[in-house]
């Protein structure tokens, strides 16, 4: 049976997972610069090691309530690439590794937001939780309505 | 892939590009013996080396234009257009299979006897059929094709002798390999050395990489081939290496002398020179990017049966390799445009009384920062009425608007997106795509574009695109809590408005402009561009303008605060944000902070519509009583004299073409052979009427007029008043002595015609050959205008403020008195007729009766002398 090893995190309270390989890094987002006019899935972009990194707030991309504290201390950032460019998903809390069978997936839920099926790769029953296995590319791709097309 | 093959691709490519502008050059001097050299030995080479590698398709083809190109330098076949269009089809089909190996690693199935067949009969001198007349309008692509399609049965098979031991039928040309062995027995020579196939031993000097030192080219033998990836790095590495050192610096100028400082200063140093160094490397000669243009002007011109002549200057002019890339379908569009539509067919051009062929001429050099492109063309030039009708018709702009634009206002719509006729076409192949594309993508890498076109003489277009790319320098502007960065390059300047200083903002509308030096400058506040929530009052809060300039649009960003001014490296924007037209970038400033670069584009773009409503509102205030129509924008009202001369209707002239108002002792007029005169300060002063008789006795009203020397006095009947007015002036041809009428002070007026009444009096006042004191520090001043009303307007204005005028009603008599070696310190050139731009050994100012551009108005007495006193300035600093 083979596995895989999925980093855990939570956005709001919402277990979620990537696959460790296709997380670069964990960091905490400092001094970010916000960007008038991006659309709200946009937080904005920082600077880490010489690098423009686009910060997604994963709230709006997926439909949440807007976090009251935005430029909170404590937030963390999932730093990921994709299609060349950096970008961070801003997370609530950094969860653990967890190794699980690949048999054990599940399909999504079929009551399951919209929004949220189609960043979805499938589910895991874990003791009590549902982890969601999130599909980064999705993610990053943007919903696509709340971007302003070039004037 | 291959290696090996990717080498050839890249080298064959490169070959065949030559060829493509050494044939078109041949083609026009086919006495060039090195350039058919070249031309043959690039062939033979390409054959050479599909052999080796194992390409019979290309080879084949290769080798068919190798025979053809031989008989050339042997001279044993004339070299004809067809011919020739015949080698570059077959560079053409080269290209296709070369395409076709790149992407599949094979050649393409199929063969090329009906090309091969053609080049083979060519060689052997046989007549291609006559290339057809083609008619002005239909694009014929070959016109060789037309009879030869077909191949004859002899081509087919056995088209020479069978070689057993190639195991294939000769081409012609080849001799079989026993053939070669025996002829290599006979001779006598020490040595009998085992012959491979010729192709083959040719082939293997070919697949030698470096250069044969024989191989003339662009190329030297001092360089390398170097992947474009690593350059980029190389580029983005040094680019950090310059922050990085920014920051080391900003640290040390704070900190106090320390250990640190003077080696800090000589990497600081080192830095500069290797970031210099690495922006070399991007640079490329533009000359790369016009390569293909020679052919696409060749073939053009044979598909349109118009003869043109493309001609390049400063091709060795450096410009960023990304910049040339994108700036290469541009041109060619432009090129294309220029053969379509610009250039007219032989037999237009001599009706025109120009030479037949059309010249399209190219020209790049260096100009403060920028590289500076032209593409111009001695054609039929841009119909400006045209023009309008279909910007109306597109609804590009209303009727209203079309009226009130000047000429080269007209020419710039063709940049107008909706006013190109075919529909949008993103990938840019020179095929149905319109200017404004063109446009847009100058403007992408900071560029600008211009065009000046004269109906009938040509078109020119104008590119000045900035010469660095990544490292800029930018204003940092901050409102609320952001920071943004404006590059320098559109910034005019900073202003301060507000309460306690002169300059203020004031509204229209409802929209907000700024005063600055008698020019409304529309303003717009940078947080409603970006939709951040402000307080407002903040017309009473002291604010900063960024004066900025961005093609013609001028307008003033109202920002919280300015810092100041860095270099900034512009670092390219995630795709999900580049599609915002308002950022351009962003960039890592000195402390590490990261913020966005303002796409000056963009923020005009949303207050162009602003711009318009604001010179709509000004034109409403400023005409006042004038029905709407396309009138002259002027803000300077005319002082006129209005009288009564024979009749109670009011008359008028312009108060400044008068020198004195007189009431004269009528009894003092004497009767002369040439009419009445009056002894006047001391000179004899002849008088004419103004439309009544002119009184013996009493006291006669007269209005003095005087140019130099020469005075004549006018009789009225009455002097009624001096108004000042905008003159709304309708030209009318009556009689003589009226020049039109206009409405004053709600009247209409007929307007005089001074000159007429003068002229009759005292003759030499017709010619403006005007006898002052010689003194050796007055400046003469050469008058052009065509208008008389501008003319006795202008003329004793300009007199009467101490210069030498000449007059000239039109380009001919200005030439005529130049050539008779007149010589003038400034030139008053007339902007509204024919324009004269350059005047030897004069300083040249362009008037114009509406506002245009740089032209000062005519009716502006003060903008005037003050243009002539800065030109003579200017003229004695020369």
């Amino acid at each position: 049976m083979s596995t895989c090893e999925f980093v855990t995190f939570h956005i709001a309270d919402q277990l979620f997972g990537l696959g460790v390989t296709e997380i670069h890094d964990v960091f905490r987002p400092a001094r970010m610069t916000p960007v008038p006019l991006s659309g709200s899935e946009i937080a904005g972009v920082l600077n880490i090691r010489g690098r423009i990194v686009t910060a997604i707030d994963a709230h709006s991309r997926l439909g949440l309530r807007q976090r009251e504290n935005s430029t909170n201390d404590k937030s963390l950032a999932i730093g990921v690439e994709y299609g060349g460019e950096s970008f961070g998903m801003l997370i609530d809390e950094i969860g653990d590794v967890v190794r699980l069978d690949d048999g054990d997936k599940e399909q999504n839920p079929v009551n399951l937001d919209a929004t949220w099926s189609r960043v979805s790769r499938g589910v895991y029953r874990l003791e009590g939780r549902l982890l969601i296995i999130m599909d980064i590319d999705r993610m990053l791709d943007g919903g696509g309505g709340a971007e302003r097309a070039a004037a | 892939m291959d290696d090996l093959l990717s080498e050839f691709l890249t080298e064959t490519a490169e070959s065949l590009d030559v060829v493509d502008v050494e044939l078109v050059r041949f083609e026009s001097n086919p006495g060039d013996k090195a350039t058919l050299n070249n031309i043959f030995r690039l062939v033979h080479t390409i054959k050479g080396t599909c052999g080796f590698i194992g390409l019979p398709r290309l080879e084949s083809i290769a080798h068919a234009g190798e025979t053809l190109l031989g008989k050339f330098r042997d001279g044993a076949l004339p070299v004809t257009p067809a011919s020739v269009t015949l080698v570059l089809a077959s560079v053409d089909r080269i290209k296709l299979i070369l395409a076709h190996l790149a992407a599949e690693q094979v050649e393409p199935p199929g063969d090329d006897r009906d090309l091969i067949a053609q080049l083979e009969r060519v060689s052997q001198g046989e007549a291609i059929a006559p290339t057809p007349k083609p008619a002005p309008a239909p694009v014929i692509s070959a016109p060789v094709v037309v009879a030869e399609v077909t191949p004859g049965p002899e081509a087919q098979e056995g088209e020479g002798r069978w070689d057993g031991d190639q195991g294939r039928f000769l081409r012609p040309g080849e001799v079989s390999l026993a053939d070669l062995e025996a002829a290599f027995m006979n001779t006598e020579c020490p040595e009998v050395q085992e012959i491979k196939p010729v192709v083959a031993a040719v082939a293997a000097v070919a697949a030698v990489v470096e250069h044969d030192d024989e191989k003339k080219g662009a190329i030297g033998a001092n360089t390398i081939r170097v992947n474009v990836d690593v350059l980029e790095s190389l580029m983005t590495m040094v680019s950090e290496l310059v922050l990085t050192r920014n920051q080391l610096m900003q640290i040390l100028r704070n900190s106090v002398d320390s250990e640190f400082k003077a080696p800090l200063q000589r990497l600081s140093g080192v830095t500069a020179e290797l970031q210099e160094a690495v922006m070399k490397t991007r640079m490329q000669p533009i000359g790369s990017a016009w390569k293909k243009l020679p052919r696409i002007v060749r073939d053009a011109s044979q598909d349109l049966g118009k003869k043109i002549d493309l001609q390049m200057e400063g091709e060795n002019t450096e410009l960023d390799r990304q910049v040339l890339e994108l700036i290469k379908d541009p041109l060619t569009h432009m090129i294309r445009n220029s053969c379509d539509h610009g250039v007219e067919t032989t037999e237009q051009r001599i009706a025109a009384g120009k030479s037949e062929t059309g010249v399209i001429k190219l020209r790049a050099y260096h100009e403060g920062g920028h590289i500076i492109i032209e593409v111009s063309d001695d054609g039929a030039g841009l119909n400006t009425d045209r023009i309008r009708q279909k910007a109306v018709e597109k609804g590009v702009i209303d009727a209203t608007e079309a009226m009130a634009m000047t000429d080269p206002q007209i020419h710039r719509l063709v940049f107008a997106p909706g006013f190109s006729t075919a529909a949008k076409v993103t990938n840019m192949s020179g095929r149905g795509v319109g200017m404004d594309v063109v446009k847009t993508n100058v403007e992408q890498i900071g560029g600008t574009i211009d065009l000046r076109s004269s109906f009938g003489a040509g078109s020119t277009f104008i590119i000045k695109i900035p010469l660095t790319l990544a490292i800029i320098s930018a204003l940092i502007v901050g409102v609320e809590d952001h920071r943004f960065a404006l590059p320098q390059l559109s910034v005019i300047e900073l202003v301060r408005a507000g309460r306690r200083s002169e300059h203020r903002i004031e509204m229209i509308n409802t929209t907000r402009v700024l005063r600055l030096r008698d020019r409304m400058l529309p303003l717009v506040a940078l947080s409603d561009v970006l939709g951040l929530m402000v307080d407002d009052g903040s017309n009473d809060r002291s604010a900063c303008i960024v004066v900025m300039q961005v093609g013609e649009t001028r307008f003033g960003l109202i920002v919280d605060e300015v810092f100041d001014t860095e270099e900034i490296v512009v670092k390219p924007l995630s795709k999900r944000l580049g599609s915002m037209s308002e950022y351009s970038g962003a960039t890592i400033l000195g402390d590490g902070s990261v913020i966005m670069i303002l796409d000056p584009n963009g923020i005009s773009r949303s207050i162009a519509n602003v711009e318009r409503t604001v010179s709509r509102l000004l034109d409403e205030q400023t005409r006042a009583a004038a029905a709407a129509r396309a009138a002259q924008e002027t803000q300077t009202r005319i002082s006129m004299l209005l009288f009564t001369a024979g009749g109670s209707e009011p008359r008028a002239c312009p108060l400044s073409l008068v020198t004195r108002l007189e009431e004269i002792d009528a009894s003092t007029f004497e009767m002369t052979s040439r009419g009445l005169v009056v002894q006047y300060r001391g000179r004899l002063m002849p008088l004419a009427s103004g439309g009544g008789a002119i009184r013996r006795e009493g006291r006669q009203p007269m209005l003095v007029f005087s140019q130099g020397t020469l005075a004549v006095g006018l009789a009225v009947d009455s002097i009624l008043d001096i108004v000042e007015d905008l003159l709304d002036f309708q030209l009318t041809d009556q009689a003589p002595g009226v020049l039109g009428t206009a409405v004053l002070k709600g009247r209409s007026t007929e307007i005089i015609d001074v000159s007429h009444y003068l002229g009759q009096a005292e003759p030499a006042w017709a010619s403006a050959a005007v006898q002052l004191d010689v003194r050796a520090n007055r400046k003469r001043i050469l008058l052009i205008e065509s208008h008389p009303f501008f003319r006795n307007l202008l003329a004793p204005m300009v007199s009467a403020a101490g210069y030498d005028v000449t007059v000239a009603s039109g380009l001919e008599e200005a030439r005529a008195r130049l050539a008779a070696g007149a010589t003038f310190d400034v030139v008053l050139a007339d902007a509204d007729g024919a324009v004269i731009t350059e005047v030897e050994g004069a300083q040249v100012i362009q008037m114009s009766s509406r506002r245009d551009g740089d032209a000062v108005p005519k009716s502006d007495r003060h903008a005037l002398l003050d243009a002539i006193q800065r030109a003579i300035h200017r003229g004695e600093a020369a």
